[in-house]
């Protein structure tokens, strides 16, 4: 589980911040924090589903499930698991 | 009659939080035409002023050039005022078919279809050509109305850091299994003034068998050698599969946009593009003003050449005066001001030294990069650039800002 929240968030780095000086953690409100905005999701949706070989429904790649590095392993665990 | 109290509360309480936040817009009435020099109305109710010009999009001068009025003026007389009809039932004249054509020589593309706005062409082109299928990779930093666009089409969205090739290439790779893949930027950023890297997006969109859309609104008619556009700048003209751009700016700065590019996405447009299927095209006048302005332009790059000048004029004044710029070399010269109170004080300043510019802050761009943006035009003099650069002069002294670099000036005043 950290070593998949330590790719997400990694993932989260590259991605999404301009400022390299930026620090983020698990916990960091992603999309509520105006750092992920709704368009930029799908390559993070798309990320974890080529990376973790799932399929995530949209009903469940929320704004509210994408919100934090945390609830997004959450899910991804999930959907792993029922593989 | 169902607007109670309660509704009208609903919208007053959101209205005042839109004021509380600093956020709220407010028209600045002008009581002469578009020029270097305007009589402005600010606030309402206060004595007209003459002011100086530096916010216009009127980058070539043509919005009140007699060329242009006397030709809307026959057109007017030649082919009435309105159409009143949409394009496919009675709203197609001889002059919009010819508009298509000139624009389809001057941008040097397959076919060009009118919209009547390029917000409008932003809005309809990518719900017409693009299915479920297809993906959509968009510059962080395009046009609002490109991004309203995307949201409309069926298509995946995603984005890619503002002008960074790398990360473009590892979004076309990402998204190799899609049907069609389109890279959409604009030519020169309206906030930032900074140009788009097309010769090595045509390239990267070659590499990946994307497609590339252009929104050229803030660069047809000046940019590049003869004017055509970004797209001529970056030597890459024929290798754009979809340019929009407008009317309302450079070219006449009316109204009206179109789609320009391979004739088959034209065609598209034509069967589907819902903004060009329900309303009506550009008004008879204003066809007859853009065809005027393409005949001059396609003659002569006087116009454009005076503007290249009074840019290389304006920027260099700036920097010499020890002002922090955004890099670039478009009319478009943001001063950075960081701070956005800062900024409105700045304009709030200007206004009274008789110079017209505003204060952007966000959300119209990121926080803690609040700016004035300065627009050149061709119709400016030397003698409107000197008086503007001695008021920026001034103010600049009064906020003890010259000389200063951007650290300093948001130590002073915060982000």
């Amino acid at each position: 589980m950290n070593n998949i929240k330590d790719v997400i968030l990694q993932y989260v780095i590259d991605e999404y911040l301009e400022d390299p000086d930026e620090e983020i953690s698990f916990d960091t409100p992603l999309i509520s924090g105006g750092i992920v905005d709704s368009f930029s999701m799908v390559s993070l949706k798309r990320f974890l589903e080529t990376t973790y070989k799932i399929q995530l429904p949209d009903e469940r790649a929320t704004p509210e499930a994408f919100d934090d590095v945390n609830s997004i392993a959450e899910l991804v665990e999930e959907f792993i698991a029922s593989n | 009659m169902a607007y109670s109290n309660k509704v009208r509360g609903i919208y007053q309480d959101t209205l005042n939080s839109i004021e509380e936040a600093g956020l709220f817009k407010t028209e600045r009435i002008i009581f002469s035409s578009q020029a270097a020099s305007i009589e402005v109305e600010f606030p309402v109710g206060a004595p007209k002023k003459k002011v100086i010009n530096m916010c216009a999009n009127n980058y070539l001068g043509l919005s009140s050039h007699p060329d242009v009025i006397a030709a809307a003026h026959k057109g007017l007389d030649t082919h009435g005022y309105g159409m009143s009809s949409v394009r496919f039932i009675c709203g197609t004249q001889d002059i919009h078919k010819e508009l298509e054509k000139k624009v389809t020589e001057f941008l040097g593309t397959e076919d060009t279809i009118l919209f009547p706005s390029c917000m409008d062409a932003n809005a309809g082109v990518f719900e017409a050509i693009l299915t479920d299928e297809d993906v959509m990779i968009s510059d962080r930093l395009v046009h609002a109305s490109i991004i309203d666009g995307i949201r409309l089409a069926p298509a995946m969205r995603d984005t890619f850091k503002h002008q960074n090739m790398e990360h473009l290439e590892q979004k076309l790779k990402m998204h190799a299994d899609k049907r069609l893949k389109v890279v959409i930027t604009d030519g020169v950023f309206s906030m930032d003034g900074d140009t788009a890297k097309l010769d090595e997006m045509v390239v990267l969109c070659e590499k990946y068998d994307a497609m590339l859309f252009l929104d050229d609104s803030h660069a047809s008619g000046f940019i590049g050698k003869t004017g055509r556009g970004t797209h001529e700048k970056c030597g890459v003209m024929g290798k754009i599969d979809i340019i929009t751009t407008t009317f309302g700016k450079a070219l006449g700065g009316a109204s009206g946009g179109c789609v320009s590019g391979r004739k088959e996405i034209v065609e598209m447009c034509r069967q589907k593009a819902r903004p060009y299927l329900f309303s009506n095209t550009i008004a008879p006048v204003v066809v007859s003003g853009v065809l005027n302005v393409l005949d001059t332009l396609s003659k002569s790059t006087e116009r454009r050449d005076k503007l290249e000048k009074n840019s290389n004029y304006w920027r260099k004044g700036l920097l010499d005066a020890g002002f922090v710029l955004q890099p670039g070399d478009t009319p478009i010269i943001p001063v950075m001001l960081f701070n956005a109170k800062l900024a409105q004080n700045f304009s709030r300043d200007l206004y009274e030294e008789g110079i017209y510019a505003i204060g952007f802050f966000f959300p119209v761009v990121p926080n803690g990069a609040a700016r004035i943006r300065t627009q050149i035009s061709a119709a400016h003099e030397i003698h409107h650039l000197d008086k503007a650069l001695k008021a920026f002069i001034k103010i600049g002294k009064k906020h003890n800002i010259l000389g200063k670099t951007k650290k300093e000036i948001v130590d002073m005043y915060g982000l």
